[in-house]
Parts: C-alpha cells; sequence; structure tokens
C-alpha cells in the first residue's frame, strides 16, 4: 500500500507516493520505474507544450535520451517564455557557505513554507535534485555570480535563514531559460526536436482514456494543426493572469491547462495564489500588468507606513517617531524578511487602516536611507543599481533620495492541474510540469523555489518517471485522422467562430479588467465566505456579458492577437468560478488562502489540519455546472505539523 | 468615427506602420491618443488598440510579453530609434514622461531584409534562433554534469562572460545598423562561451558554425558604426564583435580540413 492509500483520499487520487524511508524514496522508485530500452526510445513522440525552465528542461533531456520530442510554445521563440523574467535566484542545498544548509533543511522549510499543504515526498525529491540542478547548469556555461575565488556565490533569500540562493545578478531566470533554450537548441540542430513556435494549444485529444496528442492553433496563418504522440507533457506555467493585473507576462494564461481540466484533468488547489509584497503599485485605469521588484530589495530595505492615518507629509518629512516599522515591530526575528504571504497581508492591513501612503492609499514605503547612510550609496547600487534603475524608469522617482512605494500583487500561482509522484495527471499519458502542477509549494511558495522545481521537472523527474506510461502500457498506434482529432480540431474552431460572431460593443481587455477587479477585491489577500458567494455571482454575470457582448475584429486567419486574447479570457471566466469555489470550501486560512473567519487575534492565519490537511482536486463535470471536489489526504511524517512563526 | 478615452491630459499624435504581410504594401496611419506621463510607451498603444476596437476597426499587431524589459519581445522604431528616445531601455519599459504634450510619434517595425515583417509591426526574427541552433550552447547531457565548484571561473572572466548573456534578443541591434548586421547578437553569445572554461572544447568549432548561419541568413557585415551598442537595451559592448572576429579568424587558421 502506498502511503497516500489513506482512506479520506478519493480513488480517484492515488499519488503513487513510495513507501520506505523518506530520504530513499527517489531513489527507490527510480530503481522500480520500468525502464525504456535506449534502442527503443526512438519508437516514442512525447508533445511538450512549453518551452520555460519546465518545458524547455524536459524537451531537451528526453530528446537527449533518445525520444522523438515536439516542442511548442507561444511564443515567436522558446526562449521567451515567462520563466525569463524572473529575478532573484534559484535555491539548491549546496551548503557551500557552510552555514548548516542540508538536503533535510531544505525539505523542511519548503513544507513549513507552503503551510503544510504540500506532498512530502515530493518536497523532499525537490530538494535532493536541487544540487544536480546547479551542476547542470554550471556545466552548460550560465553564468552565475562568483566570488574572487572564481566559485559560486550564495544569498540569503526570501526569508530563508541560510545561504543557499544562487544568482545571476537580477535575471536568474532568464540565465537559466537560455542554458535550458541552448540544450533544447542543441538536440534542434541534431533533429531530435521538432520546434512548432507560435502554436497555441487550444485542445487535448484524449484517445481510449489516454492521452494522445495536441491541437494547437498557428497564431501567425490561423490554421488549425493535429498533433499526436505517445505522450503529452504540459508545462504551460500558471494562472495568475485571472486577476488581469498580475506580474505575469501578458499572454501567460490558462487555456491549455482548462482545455486538459475540460478532458478529465482534475484541478488542485486553485485558490492558492502568491501575491507577492515588493511590486510597483499601479498608477491608473489604463495599466496592464504590474512590475515586480525582486524581493532581495527586502534585505536592506525597511518597510514602513506613517503611524497616523492619512498623514499627507512627503516621507521625508515624518520623523523616524512617527513612522511605523510594522514588520520590525510585529515579527522582531524575521523583520522584514518574513515570508510573501506575511509580509502581503500585512501591507494590505495597513492600508485598510488608511495607513497606506502615494496617490491611491494603496502603497507602503520601502526605504533603503539607513542602509545608505549605513553601507555608502554605492554599495547599495551595486547590489540593487538595476532594480532602481527600473523603478525610476516606471514611476519617476529616485529611490537613492525618496524611499520607494510598494504594494503587493499576484505574482505565481501554488494551485494546478494535479498529479501524482510521476507528475503524471488524473488523464494517463498527460504529464504536468513545472508552476501548472499543483504539487510542491503547498499554499504558499518560498522565493527563489519555482525556478528550482521548473528545472527539477524537466531535467531529473520527468526523463525518469515518463517511462511509467511509456514502458508500462499498451500504446495502440493513433492518427490524427481519428475521430478524437477531428473532433477536437472542431471544437476548437466552433468556438473560435463563435467568439468573432459576438459582435459586441465591449473590448475583451475591458472584460478582463473587469473580472480581474473581481477576483481580486473577493478572492485576493483575504477572503470571506459571504464575500466569495458574491463574487461567484459577478463572475456568472459577467460570463453571460462576455459572451453576449465582447468585440473581436480581424482576421481569423491570419495574425490575430485579439482573437488569441478572447479565447484566453473566456478560460479564465470559467476558471475564476472553481477557483472561488475552492477558496470556499476551503474554511480555514493557510499561506496564501486567508480566510478572514479564521485568523489568530493578533491576525495570523488560522489553520486547521484536522479538517483540511487535504488538497482539493476538482472534476469537470459539465458545462455551466458546479465541478466535483476529490480529496487527497496528506499525510506528514518527517516534519511535525506547528503554527508557522516569524516572531 | 473613433471614440477616444481619456487617460490624461498628453496628447499625442501616432502614426503607426499598417502592414498586412512580408510582401503587401505597408503605410503610416495617423491616430490620436489621449495619454499621462505614467502610462508606459505599450499601454499607449493598448489604449490606441483599445479604441480601434471600439470603433469597428482593426488593432495594430505588435510582440510584447513580460513588459518588464527581459524577454525581448516587443522590437518597434520609435522615431527612428529601436526601442526609442531613452538608453537602454526596451519599448516597454519606455514611459510617456519622456514625451510633451502635442507631440507626434512615429511608430515602425524593425527594417531588415532578415526579418520580414509578419504584420503591421511584428517581424520573423526566427533567424536568430537559427544561428543559435548552429552552435550557441556547451553540448552537456543532462546528469553528466561535475560538482558545480570543480569548474572555478575567474570573476573577471564571469563577469564579463555575464555582461555578453544578458542579450535578450531583441534584434534592436540589427534595426540600428545601417547594414543591418547581426554582429552583436552573434558575439554576445560567442562572448559568453569563449570566456568560460565551459565553451572551450568547442570554441573553434561554434566560432564557425555561428558565424556561418548568421551569413547565411542574410544579415549585412560590421562596418563600425556602433549603432548596435547604443540602440541595445542591455549595453552590450562592441568589444563582443571584436572578439568575435578574433576567434572565427582563429579558428580559420586552425581547421585541419
Amino acid at each position: 500500500m502506498t502511503i497516500a492509500d489513506s482512506p479520506n483520499s478519493s480513488p480517484r487520487l492515488d499519488s503513487k507516493v513510495p513507501g520506505g524511508p523518506m530520504d530513499e524514496r527517489w531513489s527507490r522508485h527510480k530503481f522500480d520505474l520500468k525502464l525504456v530500452n535506449p534502442s527503443n526510445r526512438r519508437k516514442f513522440d512525447v508533445i511538450v507544450v512549453g518551452t520555460g525552465l519546465a518545458g524547455g528542461s524536459a524537451a531537451a533531456t528526453l530528446a537527449e535520451m533518445g525520444y522523438n520530442v515536439k516542442s511548442f510554445c507561444i511564443h515567436d521563440s522558446p526562449r521567451r517564455a515567462h520563466s525569463i523574467a524572473a529575478q532573484g535566484g534559484i535555491n539548491a542545498a549546496k551548503n557551500y557557505k557552510g552555514d548548516g544548509d542540508s538536503v533535510h533543511r531544505l525539505f523542511y522549510d519548503t513544507v513549513k513554507g507552503g503551510d503544510y499543504r504540500s506532498r512530502e515526498s515530493n518536497v523532499h525529491r525537490l530538494a535532493e535534485v536541487s544540487v544536480d540542478i546547479i551542476d547542470q547548469c554550471v556545466a552548460q556555461g550560465v553564468p552565475f555570480a562568483r566570488e574572487y575565488g572564481g566559485l559560486l556565490d550564495n544569498r540569503s533569500f526570501g526569508g530563508a535563514q541560510v545561504s543557499r540562493t544562487f544568482y545571476a545578478r537580477g535575471q536568474t531566470g532568464q540565465q537559466l531559460l537560455l542554458g535550458a533554450y541552448g540544450a533544447m537548441n542543441r538536440m534542434i540542430h541534431a533533429g531530435r526536436i521538432d520546434s512548432y513556435t507560435k502554436r497555441e494549444m487550444v485542445d487535448l485529444v484524449v484517445v481510449n482514456g489516454v492521452a494522445r496528442g495536441i491541437i494547437v492553433r498557428n497564431l501567425v496563418t490561423g490554421e488549425y494543426e493535429r498533433h499526436a504522440a505517445h505522450a503529452v507533457l504540459m508545462c504551460t506555467g500558471g494562472y495568475g493572469n485571472a486577476f488581469f493585473l498580475s506580474t505575469n507576462a501578458k499572454n501567460s494564461n490558462v487555456t491549455a491547462a482548462w482545455r486538459a481540466h475540460k478532458r478529465g484533468a482534475f484541478f488542485a488547489n486553485p485558490c492558492y495564489t502568491q501575491i507577492h509584497p515588493t511590486c510597483i503599485p499601479r498608477s491608473g485605469d489604463y495599466q496592464s500588468k504590474l512590475t515586480l521588484m525582486s524581493e532581495s530589495l527586502r534585505n536592506d530595505g525597511r518597510v514602513w507606513v506613517p503611524e497616523k492615518e492619512g498623514d499627507p507629509r512627503a516621507p521625508q518629512d515624518i520623523p523616524e517617531s512617527e513612522r511605523d516599522y510594522y514588520l520590525e515591530r510585529k515579527y522582531p526575528s524575521f523583520g522584514n524578511l518574513v515570508p510573501r504571504d506575511v509580509a502581503s497581508r500585512n501591507a494590505k492591513t495597513v492600508c485598510d487602516q488608511g495607513r497606506g501612503v502615494g496617490p491611491t492609499g494603496e502603497a507602503v514605503y520601502l526605504d533603503f536611507g539607513d542602509a545608505i547612510r549605513r553601507d555608502g550609496k554605492d554599495a547599495i547600487a551595486a547590489r540593487y543599481g538595476n532594480l532602481f534603475e527600473m523603478y525610476e524608469r516606471i514611476t519617476g522617482d529616485n529611490p537613492y533620495e525618496v524611499p520607494m512605494r510598494i504594494f503587493p500583487a499576484v505574482h505565481y500561482t501554488m494551485g494546478g492541474l494535479w498529479v501524482d509522484y510521476n507528475l503524471e495527471s488524473t488523464i494517463p499519458g498527460l504529464f504536468v510540469l513545472g508552476e501548472a502542477n499543483f504539487s510542491d509549494h503547498g499554499a504558499n511558495r518560498l522565493g527563489a523555489s519555482a525556478l528550482m522545481q521548473g528545472l527539477a521537472d524537466g531535467y531529473f523527474v520527468i526523463p525518469a518517471t515518463i517511462a511509467s506510461h511509456l514502458a508500462g502500457r499498451q500504446l495502440e498506434a493513433v492518427s490524427t485522422n481519428d475521430d478524437a482529432f477531428k473532433e477536437a480540431e472542431a471544437k476548437a474552431r466552433e468556438r473560435a467562430e463563435k467568439l468573432l460572431a459576438c459582435n459586441g460593443n465591449r473590448s475583451v481587455d475591458s472584460l478582463h479588467r473587469e473580472l480581474g477587479n473581481t477576483v481580486w477585491n473577493y478572492c485576493g489577500m483575504e477572503r470571506t465566505a459571504e464575500g466569495l458567494q458574491e463574487g461567484i455571482a459577478k463572475v456568472r454575470d459577467l460570463r453571460a456579458e462576455f459572451w453576449s457582448n465582447v468585440k473581436v475584429n480581424g482576421d481569423p486567419n491570419h495574425v490575430n492577437q485579439d482573437l488569441e486574447k478572447a479565447g484566453r479570457v473566456a478560460d479564465f471566466m470559467e476558471f475564476a468560478e472553481v477557483m472561488f469555489n475552492d477558496a470556499l470550501v476551503r474554511d480555514e486560512s493557510c499561506g496564501g488562502h486567508f480566510r478572514a473567519e479564521h485568523q489568530t487575534e493578533e491576525g495570523e492565519a488560522r489553520r486547521d489540519d484536522e479538517n483540511f490537511a487535504h488538497v482539493s482536486a476538482w472534476e469537470f463535470t459539465e458545462e455551466q455546472k458546479l465541478p466535483t471536489e476529490h480529496r487527497e489526504q496528506l499525510t506528514f511524517e518527517e516534519v511535525k505539523l506547528t503554527t508557522r512563526s516569524y516572531k | 468615427m473613433i471614440q477616444k478615452k481619456n487617460h490624461g491630459d498628453l496628447r499625442i499624435v501616432l502614426e503607426v506602420w499598417r502592414q498586412n504581410g512580408p510582401g503587401a504594401p505597408g503605410a503610416f496611419e495617423e491616430h490620436e491618443v489621449m495619454a499621462n506621463e505614467h502610462m508606459s510607451f505599450l499601454e499607449l498603444l493598448d489604449v490606441l488598440n483599445e479604441q480601434l476596437v471600439e470603433s469597428g476597426k482593426e488593432p495594430f499587431v505588435f510582440e510584447h510579453d513580460c513588459r518588464e524589459g527581459i524577454c525581448g519581445s516587443c522590437a518597434m522604431t520609435i522615431d527612428g530609434k529601436p526601442h526609442g528616445p531613452r538608453d537602454r531601455t526596451t519599448a516597454c519599459q519606455l514611459h510617456m514622461r519622456e514625451y510633451r504634450n502635442g507631440d507626434r510619434v512615429r511608430v515602425e517595425p524593425w527594417r531588415a531584409n532578415a526579418f520580414p515583417v509578419v504584420k503591421d509591426l511584428m517581424t520573423d526574427r526566427s533567424a536568430f534562433d537559427r544561428i543559435q541552433q548552429a552552435g550557441g550552447y556547451v553540448s552537456i547531457n543532462t546528469g553528466s554534469a561535475p560538482d558545480a565548484h570543480a569548474i572555478p571561473v575567474n570573476k573577471e572572466n564571469a563577469d564579463m562572460a555575464f555582461d555578453a548573456a544578458a542579450c535578450i534578443g531583441c534584434g534592436a541591434c540589427v534595426a540600428a545598423c545601417p547594414n543591418a548586421s547581426a554582429m552583436l547578437f552573434t558575439s554576445a553569445k560567442l562572448s559568453q562561451y569563449t570566456l568560460l572554461p565551459q565553451g572551450q572544447p568547442e570554441r573553434d568549432q561554434r566560432a564557425l558554425a555561428m558565424v556561418d548561419q548568421m551569413d547565411a541568413e542574410g544579415f549585412g557585415n560590421c562596418t563600425n558604426h556602433y549603432e548596435c551598442e547604443a540602440a541595445c537595451p542591455k549595453g552590450i559592448s562592441v568589444t563582443n564583435i571584436a572578439r568575435m572576429n578574433r576567434e572565427y579568424a582563429r579558428a580559420t587558421l586552425r581547421r585541419r580540413n
């Protein structure tokens, strides 16, 4: 019996977590897995959707192993996937600093940081392979920061009390992604990967219960294409743009995941969203996205608001005694470095009290005055120069002279398609990697662990676990002329035609913006049962408004960015309701999910481990109907469930 | 008649390039947008597009994604300068505080034979991918790497390699060059590996393959105008081009066959 076969788990959710001691599970599992003989690998076609860290690393590695890989991305080049925008760094339990780090500590910190809502075995595996990721990336020539002795530099990041974060100035994501892109390019050049750019996955094709292909729309010609394979990997990122304003790239979307969900993949924990505390506040209603400022700023910047409500004075005119450094006051041991969920919620609290700053009152100060006096302007410029420059470009303020204004923004989504220990979804043959799955971060992700997870899944997990499917199942030949492919393509075409035929009065953006406001107001940093119910009603109305009043112009047989957006927003409209429902059913506070009904006297999240130490995974039933909830009970053998305290 | 949205008191007259495909004729179209100083340049185009959509017209196609200056998607020449007037700034990071009320602003796609127009401001930059595919990597299979500290790297070299690796592949260097040369782009990738111990085993072969592919794509040659460096939003230095020339010469002389 596997560990998660607990009586409380749905029989549909077999996590396939191996038994035995935690630190032996992954190696044991790898040994137990079937293998695909090297000479047989060329007989298998694998589709990889998405070319971010997860997709790029998976495509390259599977191709190196000998599989035939078809890679798809919506961009004009695989290098532009949104992983590229990650700034801060990537964690690994190398203990190069000798400050007591270990695989166990990284594992422990990640389970705790996720507020005990992740699967222990998955997290342990993540911590184990973290060290291999760094080796791999360095060998590829990723230019990580180095010390004068020529060895790699590390920093402490995102509330970690050890220095385990590897970084490449403020663009770690870009450098890691270019490493994976290089590895992909090598395989493209060798004819082992067929790369399809400017293709959007618009449906998953399931044949006899197994994922056997995808339908994509060519975003340049408007043509629909059918692609068949023995397995499909979805590495399509998160759903943060349900909020319209987020730090996600504009083209990030939930469509591929949502289409797979409607074909039978369960969606797990959609209410877990991460609101990042250090973003540049919005300035007006034309705002198209929010910009993240690296969390590393909190290493030297001090967060404060005026003591008094509605204080009209400029920050430099407010004396020390009338400033409230609320994080340092409330959390003396972590201070400004508390985890993201805690920092964000506290910013909201002080703004709700009327102590927010700036023209909208929705911002707090991040002040480098003390750091500049202590270390000098040059030292601060060396550390954060590029970030200060970016801030100045966007706001017109000089952060060397006036404190930055920051406010939380949606940044990452911990929920995603449900996967077992092999990263296989509830549809056999469909694997989900990176941010698109739900598995490793629980209810809150720690800084510098998204890059780690994406690369762990792609470089080290899937290359081993995909054999469970390819060698473990009888896979008959399929053709793209099969009915399942025809049906899926017809459906996708019909949907696009319906969007073009609406011919209403409202732009896609205006409807998306309204959806985003609703999601932010009712399912954002603080949620209540009443608000969520109200939000659901609003989302339904808005969905009806969308389908009756959206206006999409232009040619369906050429580049049509409006049509692309419309398809994605239509999916966000459906997805949002599941997100609200999940938040409603999870009647506790944990990590990024804060239900106002469940808080301690000090306003901290109050978990309910007795009733909610489980994953909620939603099964699609039919259009306009509520999905069915399934539960996977989480068991904790290594880490003791305690109240997360950063005081 | 186009319904204007009022987002501020900064009146901008935009002349935007409209072209339906690589072979189709193109022309500038004039539109007026009310902006404010905090708006980004792409938000200005969003507002214009929303006005067009709501008036039943086709919006302009332009590439964009992260809007944080790192993905390299956005690509447009603004008043004759790739990415616009501000140094080391991508179009998405350009803000309207650079402009004054009543300004006329001309927006057009990258102009280069190797980057054919797909539609409006969108060009096909896949030539860059093919240059990278020719050799822009270290050939190492996943799982076969030694411990990361087994390869120490002199910090100065590591920093220079990083400076070169900061290229975002946007293509501004090509658009700025009177010869539409891709030497800054190609040399940046080549330099990253030339400067690192990891890149040494394939050094010669990489230089030859990438340069040959660059030439095959139809990019022009470098005649030392240095417009590329001036236009580069990441400040990639032309010293990389000199390094590439040395590398190419070295590899050619060492070629065994």
